[in-house]
């Protein structure tokens, strides 16, 4: 069954008169793993946030199981957000807590379960991520690596139906990485969840996608699966996922 | 001259800005504050923050301030032998002014900025984002246990900056000027009415809403990393500093026509 989950409908943003988002479109199906490829600043942490709902958009919708997000506020907005769990770019672990208490946290916060219950399904969620037993640390004392792993076990742990991925495998060496895509990949089959993932880091792509999206100067400008993408004819594409120094990306920059 | 006109008007409509943004944090503050069960783990946690820790600081400010006052008006006093009124103008002054107002601006350096830096790094760091994703308001979070725990501390830091500094002044008024200790404490206490020390106490509960919220609300504000952190840190303690100075001053001006 492919059902539509996540619809962006002509969103518009701009900040202090610079527009980010200029009428951007994008549909995400039940179930797949969607990817967001971009250069660094063009606005896919953005598009990520009013998907979440951490931004609103200037105009357009976003549609999330066919409720229009950027129209509803406080608790109605909440509802939606215990739906969604997000893995951030540095992890944004709280440090005042715990290990334990972070993963921990929505459970908590919403009294989802009891106190036990919690603790059984923060260990299975540490677990998950191969980081069983460091409930009680710091994140203060934990690795880069290592963070990302907890904010993500943060991310699973009330089973949520869209989990989304600010730039997974950025400044992780490259094994943790391919460990991280590996979880992608397997919490995707195994929680059967959608997943949003926002990369530079084709390798990445290729490997955790169903479809890939190309994100540039505030629009889609191509979506498919990652043998089309691979395949694509359109330059700017082709420029960005070589990592070529020249061509229509750079030039366009250069005569700005 | 249209340069300056626009540069004026770009000021203006800024502070403007900053107003409204830190009356609408103000208003959700209140509506939080009665809106949902708080976290009294929060709240306390705060007031060990915002007011244990800070005894030791206003301890030393206000012992300091009580013996300075009494020996900088001993130099007049002695003059025309009057030295016995410098227990009652040193009592006078830090319960109705300086109690106050050194509290204040004590708490406003230590807590207030420290308030701003935690919340800014957590805003550069997406901890707020990080709140607000997993449907956990960051007013109610972070907002309203700094706000109440302010207001409940500032109060009792006052009385007790108050009670040091007239603990200096008799420090300096019976081994300095050798008034009788009975005198002195009499001198203090005698023409001290519940008033003097009501009217110093009302304006710390402004106080303390005001560096919460300014705290708060630079921290929320804060853009770009180490460099924002720190100058919106500087931003928040130099903003709560002329806030409490220009309240002091309107509140004094009121009491003085009201009362």
């Amino acid at each position: 069954m492919t059902t539509i989950m996540i619809d962006v409908v002509n969103v518009r943003k701009s900040f202090r008169g610079r527009p980010v988002l200029r009428s951007l479109n994008l549909t995400i199906k039940r179930g797949e793993t969607m990817v967001i490829i971009g250069r660094s600043g063009c606005g896919k942490s953005v598009l990520l946030k009013h998907i979440v709902g951490l931004l609103k958009p200037d105009s357009g919708q976003v549609l999330v199981g066919g409720i229009d997000i950027t129209k509803i506020h406080g608790r109605e907005l909440d509802k939606i957000r215990l739906k969604f769990g997000m893995l951030f770019q540095g992890a944004a672990l709280f440090d005042s807590l715990t290990v334990g208490e972070n993963v921990g946290f929505l459970l908590n916060e919403h009294a989802l379960f009891g106190p036990d219950e919690i603790t059984r399904k923060v260990a299975e969620s540490l677990a998950h991520v191969g980081l069983s037993g460091i409930e009680h640390m710091k994140p203060a004392e934990l690795s880069g690596g290592m963070k990302k792993r907890v904010g993500l076990a943060r991310a699973i742990c009330h089973n949520p139906e869209v989990i989304f991925y600010d730039e997974p495998t950025t400044g992780i060496d490259p094994i943790m990485a391919d460990v991280i895509n590996n979880l992608i990949v397997a919490l995707n089959k195994k929680l059967n969840t959608t997943s949003i993932v926002v990369t530079h880091d084709m390798v990445s792509a290729y490997k955790v996608a169903t479809r890939i999206a190309m994100l540039y100067e505030g629009a889609i400008i191509a979506v498919g699966n990652p043998d089309e993408i691979r395949a694509t004819d359109n330059p700017v594409v082709r420029q960005f996922i070589t990592g070529a120094a020249e061509g229509p990306i750079t030039e366009a920059e250069q005569r700005r | 001259m249209r340069d300056i006109l626009l540069q004026t008007g770009r000021r203006f409509i800024a502070f403007l800005q900053y107003l409204g943004g830190l009356t609408s944090l103000s208003l959700l503050t209140l509506i939080w504050l009665f809106a949902a069960p708080f976290k009294w783990k929060y709240v306390i946690q705060q007031m060990k923050k915002i007011g244990y820790d800070s005894m030791p600081i206003v301890f030393l400010v206000a012992l300091f301030t009580g013996i300075v006052l009494a020996l900088q008006s001993a130099y007049q006093m002695q003059k025309i032998s009057a030295e016995m009124y410098i227990a009652s103008l040193v009592s006078l002054s830090m319960t109705r002014e300086l109690g106050p107002v050194l509290t204040a601006l004590v708490v406003a350096g230590r807590v207030g900025a420290a308030i701003t830096a935690e919340l800014g790094t957590m805003k550069v760091t997406e901890q707020i984002d990080a709140l607000e994703a997993m449907a956990a308001p960051p007013v109610q979070h972070l907002v309203v246990p700094r706000f109440l725990a302010s207001i409940f501390m500032l109060p009792l830091l006052t009385i007790y900056a108050d009670a040091i500094g007239i603990f200096g002044g008799y420090l300096v008024g019976v081994y300095k000027l050798n008034l009788s200790s009975s005198i002195y404490i009499n001198m203090s206490f005698d023409p001290l009415v519940m008033k003097d020390l009501m009217t110093g106490l009302y304006k710390t509960f402004f106080f303390a809403a005001i560096i919460a919220l300014v705290g708060c609300f630079e921290g929320f504000q804060t853009e770009g990393g180490a460099e924002g952190v720190g100058l919106a840190t500087t931003r928040s303690v130099v903003i709560s500093f002329i806030l409490i100075i220009a309240t002091d001053c309107l509140f004094t001006v009121l009491f003085y026509f009201i009362f």
